[in-house]
């Protein structure tokens, strides 16, 4: 008994997520891109069909990727694999975890299988990662057992706003809750729609109780290390890399300015002659609906 | 008292520095090699050890480093920290060719335990420590000494999870993601850079 061994505790699924901090996690769509990824010193990456630049222009139902496609990227690396599937789609996740994915996303990349519900992450031996526009969210999230939270951003327009924005409301609202008096905590909790226990641990402790990394939209090193300057204990890469015109110089030079965000003179080293960034879009542009971190509540 | 350094590369970083902070001592983050200068002991955290050695090379901390372990500098390198100190590194399920600092006579096994969902907590005997402590173990390593020179601290049903090897110290596991701070004592004690409690 005082020895036993338990797997897939809290412990262990939100520890993962603090080994991957100061660490670029990287959209993969092929072995040989998660290849490239290892190589350029990513601490993960995440394997699907589509990067969402791609998911954005083709348009149709996004859903969770091949298993197939998702194993030949496992047996290619050996760094963690992490896996996406929609919001509220339980069983894409029971198939995830079934395949041993390490880490699965559940994200508004992907369409919705639920406009009210997401997965009851408690369930899972597997950690999971969601993204938050705000403190709400975001706690709302680790309510449901999220061990691992990001930033929603606007994944693939190459604009890093969006992110910014999340950051900041989230950033803010935890420095605000720090200094709240305790008997007005009931009342945020109610405001928020968040459980009154992380309220209370926010107030308490200052940061959220697991780790916070930023995506949606990164496509540069100083992108990656405005995020980092920001609060955020790390940072994924979709579309940013692999839609860029020298995705292995660019991935090692996003990983390096993660390391030394706070080095300016080591960025401007860094960030010189990448290449061709991705194509942008404006946020301004795109019309409601095509607005993915509007996804969940 | 002189800072003990902790590599600050990636990784767990705070976890470790928040715990040696709780001991009373000063802490240094290591980022590059003038940072090394003036500090007593260094902590190898839990990371990607892939990302951690290729940030080495890339800010020139590995030969400083490797120096610094062969003058009998005491380090400790906890899961990636500990697979970064190992002469050989293997992988369960794939073939890999990682250089590392290569100061410990241990083969390490990177992911020997499986993939994230067999990450497991267990609460395990430590030679040099009466209470258990409670282990976490994070697609951990398996560390196998190669020389009679290394002393198993720690093992589990698989095999050892804390090796020491005279300034060396390696773990599978995660001392840095439990509050409690009873290894990282020991080590800090056996140096001289804490002085015992009693």
């Amino acid at each position: 008994m005082k020895n036993s061994r338990k797997e897939g505790t809290w412990e262990a699924k939100k520890g993962l997520a603090q080994m991957l901090k100061g660490g670029v996690i990287m959209d993969v769509v092929t072995p040989e891109h998660a290849l490239i990824a290892q190589e350029a010193g990513a601490v993960a990456v995440m394997a699907l069909e589509r990067v969402p630049a791609d998911i954005r222009s083709q348009g149709g139902v996004a859903r969770m990727s091949d298993p197939d496609m998702i194993r030949s990227i496992q047996e290619q690396v050996n760094i963690p694999v992490m896996a996406k599937c929609r919001i509220g789609h339980f069983v894409e996740a029971q198939i995830l975890e079934a395949m041993q994915i390490d880490y699965i996303d559940e994200s508004e990349v992907l369409t919705p299988a639920d406009e009210k519900n997401h997965v009851n992450k408690h369930d899972f031996s597997v950690p999971f990662v969601c993204g938050a526009t705000n403190l709400g969210e975001a706690l709302r999230r680790i309510g449901e057992g999220a061990a691992m939270i990001r930033t929603k951003g606007e994944a693939g327009t190459g604009n890093v706003v969006e992110a910014v924005r999340h950051a900041r409301a989230l950033m803010g609202a935890i420095r605000k809750l720090k200094v709240t008096p305790i008997e007005e905590l009931m009342t945020i909790a109610k405001e928020m729609g968040a459980p009154y226990d992380l309220v209370r641990y926010v107030h308490e402790n200052g940061h959220l109780p697991v780790v916070n990394f930023a995506a949606g939209g990164l496509a540069t090193p100083a992108d990656a290390a405005l995020m980092m300057q920001l609060g955020m204990d790390g940072v994924f890469v979709g579309s940013g890399i692999f839609k860029s015109g020298n995705p292995e110089k660019r991935a090692r030079a996003i990983v390096e300015a993660v390391s030394r965000f706070d080095s300016p003179e080591v960025l401007a080293e860094i960030s010189r002659n990448l290449g061709e960034a991705m194509v942008g879009i404006n946020i301004s542009t795109l019309a409601d609906e095509e607005r993915m971190a509007r996804r969940g509540w | 008292m002189p800072a003990v350094g902790v590599l600050a590369l990636q990784g767990g970083v705070a976890e470790h520095i928040s715990i040696l902070m709780k001991l009373g001592c000063f802490v240094k983050e290591i980022r590059t090699p003038d940072d090394l200068k003036s500090i007593s002991a260094l902590i190898l955290p839990g990371g990607e050890s892939t990302t951690i050695i290729s940030l080495m090379n890339r800010w020139e901390l590995t030969r400083p480093l490797k120096e610094m372990g062969e003058a009998g500098f005491p380090i400790f390198g906890t899961c990636a920290g500990a697979v970064i100190l190992s002469k050989e590194i293997d992988e369960k399920e794939h073939e890999v060719s990682q250089n590392s600092l290569g100061l410990a006579d241990v083969r390490a096994v990177r992911n020997y335990f499986g993939r994230q969902t067999s990450s497991f907590v267990e609460n395990i005997n430590v030679a040099g420590l009466a209470e258990l402590f409670k282990g976490v173990f994070i697609r951990a390593p398996l560390l196998l000494p190669l020389s009679d020179e290394v002393s198993v601290l720690s093992r589990v049903k698989d095999g050892p999870v804390l090796l020491r090897q005279g300034n060396l110290w390696l773990s599978s596991f995660h001392p840095e993601l439990t509050p409690d701070s009873s290894i990282h004592r020991l080590f800090l004690e056996s140096h001289g850079i804490l002085k015992g409690s009693g």
